[in-house]
């Protein structure tokens, strides 16, 4: 088993209202089989004995599914390894000496709760405005009452993969969510289930994209850089066709 | 303790019918009279909320997460059954009720999974209308794959993804809700203890995970779908919030739990790589179709695989049961691969793995067959483990992933307490002593979407309840044993940590007796050792546990803390059930019930029955009582895969 030497210096603030800064720990020994938050957990463990308060961030399934896991390292939202969430990033990626900056998912609409957690609810109001198709338990018709193109589905699924961690608006320069609202936009538009409400659909979630806090998109492509889920940006184009054919019609 | 399960009388494919018409009813008008408290959004929580508020209840919905999409259901990978037949191979709702009993190895209600099976069919239809992308042919039609326990192609999937799309599926009908003020959410809230008052369900004390405040609920019911337990192990397949907190807090408040001990053991996982290992990775079971299990014949044999001859290789499965080989059940292969651990022949740097060999299929179908196969599962592993399994054989190990036991409820789903409704993996009732693959997802959604609203509305339309208020004594002294507890917990963190213990270090204290002596094979001698080591790791943990911070602030070592103490409880439980199970069934092995051939043994004369705990207080033993289980439509039969 092979083990590196690390210097960290995680950002540190007690709650929304107060002020944070980065505070600097090392780690000796860490194994590089270990998860990027396996080694905070060895932090945490160590800072307990130590009478001191350990570091707090999300996570949950540690799989790379939930979307809860999410840090800027060193200036990259989940870090270095492509298409990788925080929880699946391996310590093999690293090498002794590395200074390693830990950050939140810093924007205007993610206000930091603790340490490196935000909150991302914003993201949820999103989704309410309008990312879903409206019907209700019962009486809906078979499942294979509409056939769907197999590419159909399979491009309504890359959109569909999104876990929701706000990885894209954290490294977009503006801060924007286009990357996420129009993966949620583009599945149920592929869709013909999605079809019927496509309209009122783009224009709900837009406005609340904008009222939420989010900028606007001017093509950096950081969103899909980072995105670990490899949703594409052509989502974006596709969320700016139905928005102005709505707004259009709207007008 | 009264166990009525209230299973309708008549043919069985008329159970569910019969129930629904002879069930009260609420008209549309009245229902925004009665709020209803769901706690959990996984597949069930979420389901369950979404249609009780289209219904009109007022819905008010809790989750420990920081969004209701990210409960532990998003997780699941592989699939979800029904019984539609769209491949016309013979499928049919009895024959999904027949292989969902049997697999379970005849340790369910008949009626339940039957009905489980009848309203397979609706979920898919409810989940392609909302829009979820399930896998299609070129044709246009759904997608079907095969599972383990079944000979029928009836698993629907949205590629590795299908607990997610589900999820998100769900997710959605409960944003609509939450959008139109149907539903009102709470996330990052933690349930820390139920209100019951003249005997019934009437709230719930919640912390609120960002500041720590205490919060009293009322409503006129209350639903859990928390999810399993499977983290009393500490190493699982579970996501890491996973706990028992809600259903054990039900249960010390007077609710049966039934079948503790029924916890499925997976056994093609990511093996543990080190002491700080924080969860175990789920590698799809389809692995095993190409990959052969083996060892080295001799014990300590720490040569490289690919050096190993042939003859020096022990492919265990396939000497031991040639009818299967590598494709017998989940309980048998975890089994036998943990059996050839014990004896020394484990591999890889931990000696807790066997080999999963793709060598033979390689060479027989080429690598692109298997990559086209398997190649998403080959980089996951290669992610974690940075090993290639084209070049070498992949390791695995088993790794506890489910738990068929939970809150006992009757045909209804509800527990013994009325008005406390349990759904999903949290309750008992579905898959027996052990659940097919595919068949949590079907079960979380039929009681969400089909069942819970049916008995809601009989509760309603059967009970009168009088106005409760947050400021009620019963609520207010719930809460002062709450805020009490807590500080508790905290009492050891003045002055400095040095002689005290973390609670991670408990709780893998706890988890490695759980594992070794109440795992996949059992025995009394080490079932009584748990019994009577058990009281120490808790006084232990409460004596010593540091935990950093104060309670009225973000403290997620305090979360962990509170989790493990109720854990430290119901392992308890967890090990006295299988005490007193001394019959071989479903996923364990009872080391005294064997056929002569070392194959588990059931016994149906002395243990067909639920086995069924009651709470006596914190100082007395719980006290068993059992549901008899009779089986009219099947006939029990006993396994063999040799
Ligand atoms: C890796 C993996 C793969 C799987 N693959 C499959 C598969 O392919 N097919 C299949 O059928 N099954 C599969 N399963 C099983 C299946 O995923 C679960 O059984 C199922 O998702 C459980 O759903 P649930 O709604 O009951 O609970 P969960 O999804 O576990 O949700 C529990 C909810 O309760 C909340 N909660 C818990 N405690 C509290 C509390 N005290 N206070 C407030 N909220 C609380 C949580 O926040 C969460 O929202 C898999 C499981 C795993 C681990
Ligand atoms: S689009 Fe990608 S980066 Fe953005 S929330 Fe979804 S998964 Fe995360
Ligand atoms: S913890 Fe779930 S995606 Fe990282």
């Amino acid at each position: 088993m092979s083990t590196i030497d690390l210097t960290l210096q995680i950002w540190r603030q007690k709650n929304s209202d107060s002020l944070g800064n980065l505070q600097t720990y090392t780690l000796t020994g860490i194994s590089t089989d270990m998860s990027f938050l396996e080694m905070l957990d060895v932090l945490n463990e160590k800072l307990t004995k130590e009478g001191k308060d350990p570091v707090a961030f999300d996570h949950d399934c540690r799989e790379g599914i939930c979307g809860m896991c999410g840090s800027v390292i060193n200036g990259i939202a989940h870090g270095p390894e492509k298409e990788t969430t925080l929880c699946q990033l391996h310590m093999r990626n690293f090498k002794t000496g590395d200074i390693l900056v830990v950050e939140p998912f810093r924007s205007r609409a993610f206000p930091i709760r603790k340490d490196l957690i935000v909150d991302r609810s914003a993201f949820d109001r999103i989704i309410q405005s309008g990312g879903y198709v409206s019907v209700n338990t019962g009486g809906t018709p078979d499942g294979n009452a509409i056939p769907i193109p197999a590419e159909t589905a399979e491009l309504a699924m890359d959109a569909a993969a999104c876990i929701g961690c706000g990885a894209c608006v954290a490294a977009c320069p503006n801060g924007a969510a286009m990357l996420f609202t129009s993966a949620k936009i583009s599945q149920l538009c592929l869709l013909p289930q999605g079809k019927v409400e496509r309209k009122a659909r783009a224009l709900a979630m837009v406005k609340i994209m904008d009222e939420e806090g989010f900028g606007n998109c001017s093509n950096e492509r950081e969103c899909e850089a980072v995105c670990p889920k490899g949703i594409s940006i052509r989502n974006i184009a596709r969320m700016n066709r139905e928005f102005i054919a709505a707004a259009l019609f709207e007008g | 303790m009264e166990l009525t399960s209230r299973t309708p009388s008549g043919p069985l494919a008329e159970k569910w019918d019969n129930h629904r018409f002879a069930n009260k009813l609420v008209n549309p008008a009245n229902r925004r009279k009665y709020k209803i408290i769901v706690v959990g959004t996984g597949l069930a929580g979420a389901s369950a909320s979404a249609t009780l508020a289209e219904q009109g209840y007022q819905v008010h919905t809790f989750c420990i997460q920081d969004s209701p999409r990210r409960a532990h259901s998003i997780a699941a990978q592989g699939g979800i059954n029904a019984a539609k037949n769209y491949q016309n191979d013979g499928d049919s709702i009895h024959r999904l009720f027949y292989d969902t009993i049997k697999g379970g190895d005849f340790r369910a209600r008949e009626a339940n999974v039957y009905r489980l099976a009848q309203v397979s069919n609706n979920i898919i239809d409810q989940c392609v209308a909302q829009g979820v992308p399930f896998a299609r042919e070129y044709g246009g039609t759904l997608a079907n794959r095969s599972f383990g326990g079944a000979q029928v192609s009836r698993t629907f999937y949205a590629r590795g993804q299908t607990g997610q799309q589900l999820l998100l599926g769900a997710y959605s009908a409960l944003s609509r809700q939450i959008h139109k003020g149907g539903v009102k959410m709470y996330p990052r809230r933690e349930m820390m203890d139920l209100v019951i008052v003249d005997g019934r369900a009437r709230g719930i004390v919640t912390r609120n995970l960002i500041n720590g405040t205490l919060e009293n609920h009322t409503a006129d019911a209350v639903i859990l779908a928390t999810g399993g337990y499977g983290n009393a192990y500490f190493l699982s397949t579970n996501a890491m919030a996973s706990n028992v907190t809600a259903s054990w807090r039900a249960y010390k408040q007077g609710a049966g739990f039934a079948n503790p001990c029924f916890v499925q053991i997976h056994p093609t996982c990511i093996p543990v790589h080190g002491d700080y290992q924080s969860k175990l990775t789920l590698m799809s079971e389809s692995l095993r179709n190409d990959g052969r299990v083996w060892v080295p014949l001799a014990a300590g044999d720490k040569r490289a695989p690919s050096t190993i001859p042939e003859a020096e290789r022990d492919y265990f499965l396939e000497k031991k049961y040639p009818s299967f080989g590598n494709l017998v059940p989940r309980d048998v292969a975890s089994r036998n691969a943990k059996e050839q651990c014990d004896q020394g022949k484990g591999v890889g740097s931990t000696g807790l793995a066997v080999y999963l060999d793709f060598g033979d299929a390689i060479k027989r179908d080429s690598q692109e067959t298997i990559l086209k196969k398997y190649g998403n599962l080959f980089q996951m592993y290669e992610k974690i483990t940075a090993g290639n399994p084209l070049n070498e054989p992949m390791m695995i190990y088993p790794a506890v992933h489910y738990t068929m036991g939970g809150l006992w409820v009757d045909y209804d789903l509800m527990t013994t307490i009325p008005g406390l409704f349990a759904l999903g993996e949290c309750n008992f009732s579905d898959h027996g002593a052990n659940r097919l693959g595919a068949s949590a997802l079907m079960q979380g959604l039929a009681d969400g979407y089909f069942v819970i609203s049916t008995s809601i509305a009989h509760y309603m339309g059967t009970t009168k309840l009088d106005a409760v208020s947050i400021t009620d004594p019963h609520f207010l002294s719930i809460q002062k044993n709450v805020g009490d507890r807590l500080h508790r917990l905290l009492r050891n963190s003045n002055g400095s940590p040095t002689g005290k213990v973390t609670v991670d270090e408990i709780h893998k204290e706890l988890g490695k007796l759980l594992w070794n002596n109440c795992g996949m094979a059992r025995n009394r001698q080490g079932l009584e050792e748990a019994l009577e080591k058990i009281p120490g790791i808790r006084e232990t943990f409460w004596d010593k546990v540091y935990i950093p911070g104060t309670g009225s602030e973000l403290n997620q070592s305090l979360e962990r803390a509170g989790r493990v103490a109720d854990f430290l409880e119901f392992g308890e439980i967890m090990v006295r059930d299988a005490l007193t199970r001394e019959e071989s069934c479903g996923c364990h092995l009872r080391e005294e019930s064997q056929t002569e051939e070392n194959e588990a043994k059931r016994d149906d004369a002395n243990f067909s029955h639920v086995s069924v705990w009651e709470y006596k207080g914190d100082e007395e033993t719980p006290v068993l009582h059992k549901e008899p289980l009779t089986f009219e439509f099947v006939t029990p039969s006993q396994r063999s895969y040799k």
